[in-house]
């Protein structure tokens, strides 16, 4: 398989806390990596540092085999790199397909193929009833319908995305999983940041597993659960929590 | 399903309402007919003043309303279109015809030389700026020797060929018909702007610039591109209306209060739609050349008073500007024009 990314040894200190801390992995054509540590391990931080929006201190990100660090945002968008935020952007005033559509001129076509391909992908995130209403005025799962159909339509070949499952209704979570295989088996690459261990064991092929910065471990998701760094730093508070 | 995205596919992206189409036509026609009527000479300039201030609220929603920066400086591209026509005519007998574009040229250079180093500010930052800008050129020009300093240009009468040197002396009708066919050039064009690819990506920067780039959208060069073509609508007003009042002074042509009145327009008829600015400029303009005439003078500023208690009457009771008094049916993007 060929590797679309490639972090290499990547850091970023905000003031003293060590956000990243030398952290390596690749990711291969079509496959899904999950992303998993507790809360400030430094998962947003590393989408930032390889999507452009941090600048990292030291390390290096190829995609493709190209170096993008210390790329603009909107030049690592183009080459295709897709991500959704944590904290959700949708474009609050605007309806959901015209964010969609905005995500679709990204591949420089005209106005009516770009509403097209919108609807399309709106169709794909089963919203296509909701497509005039104005993004305020959806709730937070379908905010996250929106930013994942956005991104989409941009085309990307590796599309990142920040706690899709978070904070949304429980009820939805099994349809954003099915979201998640289906754009998978479409050969989008992806990496996606998960705090929900059920989810993450289903989709993954491989996890990356963060605390306090430090990879813990990179690997199969049989091996990730049973590392003992991991139960301890993550694993056992969560299922305390969750079951 | 799949039903209904055939059916989706087969709408328009814009759709166009027949009533706001028809309404829009019946006032262009009664705009051209107007004249026909023998107004007076003061109803003549209120209307030229209308479509004056109606493009340069315009002007100042492009930069705000659609890619989100509040502008304090708005005018120097008035004064500069002012300016370069006037300064043209007096010292090379260059048609304003011409200097009008020679302007416009001059305005965009400059919004982009200002544009650039501006663009890392937001918010309090820019609006601070783009008011220092104002001050500074207003100064510039009031030492600058070349264009006449503080006294300013006059503009030399000519009686021989109106239109070609742009000056009416009998009638304000030519200058009515001259604001009258920018005014609407400008908005057709920032209309067409507004439902063009570019409209979308600047709504895409003014709502959210982190989410817009990464969708591949250059955030400073659209933000430019935003500067330029504001420049590009206010700056031939400043050349117009040095033409129609033919001596121009830096006190005049850079005033602060035009900055502001722009400004004050723009949020009272509602930011971010093109007709938002139209309906503020309808409301705001009679209103201070009424009180202009009733209070003598510049109306001895009472018309700022009044302006600033009805900004604040409309941030408390209706944020979205007056253009929110519509049907909200007709409102709704989808529906809206
Ligand atoms: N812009 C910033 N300035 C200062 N500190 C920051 C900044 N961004 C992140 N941090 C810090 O870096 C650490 C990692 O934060 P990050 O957001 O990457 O964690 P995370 O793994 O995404 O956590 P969560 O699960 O809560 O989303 C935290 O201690 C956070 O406070
Ligand atoms: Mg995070």
């Amino acid at each position: 398989m060929t590797v679309v990314l490639e972090v290499e040894n990547l850091s970023k200190s905000f003031g003293g806390i060590k956000a990243n801390n030398n952290i390596s992995f690749r990711a291969s054509s079509g496959e899904i990596i999950g992303i998993i540590g507790p809360n400030g391990a430094g998962k947003s931080t590393l989408f930032d540092l390889i999507t452009g929006y941090t600048k990292p201190d030291s390390g290096g990100v190829k995609f493709n085999g190209k170096s993008i660090l210390n790329l603009r945002p909107d030049l690592i968008s183009s080459l295709g790199i897709g991500r959704t935020f944590q904290k959700l952007k949708p474009f609050l005033d605007q309806t959901l397909l015209e964010n969609v559509i905005i995500g679709a001129l990204a591949t420089g076509i005209n106005l009516n193929q770009a509403r097209d391909k919108a609807l399309e992908m709106i169709d794909f995130v089963d919203l296509i009833d909701k497509r005039h209403y104005f993004a305020k005025e959806l709730s937070t799962g379908q905010r996250k319908r929106l930013e994942l159909a956005r991104a989409m339509a941009t085309e990307p070949k590796l599309l990142m995305m920040d706690e899709v499952t978070g904070g949304v209704d429980q009820k939805t979570v099994p349809g954003l999983v099915e979201l998640i295989k289906k754009l998978n088996k479409l050969g989008v690459t992806i990496l996606t940041i998960e705090h929900n261990m059920r989810v993450i064991m289903d989709i993954s092929h491989k996890i990356l597993a963060l605390d306090q910065g430090k990879k813990i471990i990179f690997d199969k998701p049989k091996n990730v659960q049973l590392n003992e760094k991991v139960i301890d730093a993550y694993l056992g508070v969560v299922n305390a929590t969750t079951s | 399903m799949n039903n209904n995205l055939q059916k989706a596919k087969l709408e328009p992206v814009w759709h166009t309402n027949k009533f706001i189409f028809a309404l829009i036509f019946f006032l262009v026609t009664l705009f051209f007919f107007f004249p026909f009527i023998n107004p007076s000479n003061f109803q003549l300039h209120l209307m030229i003043m209308i479509f004056m201030y109606a493009v340069m609220a315009q002007s100042w929603n492009v930069i705000a309303g659609f890619s989100g920066q509040i502008s304090l400086g708005h005018v120097i591209f008035f004064g500069i279109g002012g300016y370069t026509s006037s300064f043209f005519y007096v010292e090379y007998g260059i048609t304003p015809w011409i200097g009008i574009f020679i302007g416009i040229l001059f305005s965009s250079l400059v919004a982009i030389a200002i544009g650039i180093p501006m663009l890392r500010l937001t918010g309090h930052y820019f609006a601070i700026a783009t008011l220092l800008i104002g001050f500074s050129f207003q100064i510039i020009f009031q030492r600058w020797d070349l264009i006449g300093a503080a006294s300013g240009l006059w503009i030399p009468l000519n009686w021989d060929n109106p239109w070609l040197t742009l000056q009416f002396h009998e009638s304000k009708i030519p200058y009515y018909y001259i604001f009258l066919i920018f005014f609407l050039l400008s908005y057709f064009s920032i209309w067409i702007i507004y439902r063009s690819k570019i409209g979308f990506k600047l709504r895409a920067i003014r709502d959210d610039p982190q989410a817009a780039s990464s969708l591949g959208i250059p955030v400073a060069k659209y933000k430019i591109i935003a500067f330029v073509i504001s420049a590009i609508i206010m700056s031939p007003m400043g050349s117009l209306f040095a033409q129609y009042i033919l001596v121009i002074e830096p006190e005049r042509m850079f005033d602060i209060e035009i900055s502001i009145i722009v400004l004050l327009i723009a949020v009272m008829g509602g930011v971010g739609n093109v007709w938002g600015p139209l309906i503020g400029t309808i409301i705001l303009i009679p209103l201070s050349e009424y009180t202009r005439i009733f209070f003598g003078g510049t109306g001895g500023s009472v018309d700022l008073i009044i302006y600033g208690i009805l900004i604040m009457l409309i941030c408390i009771f209706r944020p979205s500007g007056l253009i929110s008094f519509f049907p909200k049916k007709i409102l709704e993007r989808k529906k809206f024009l």
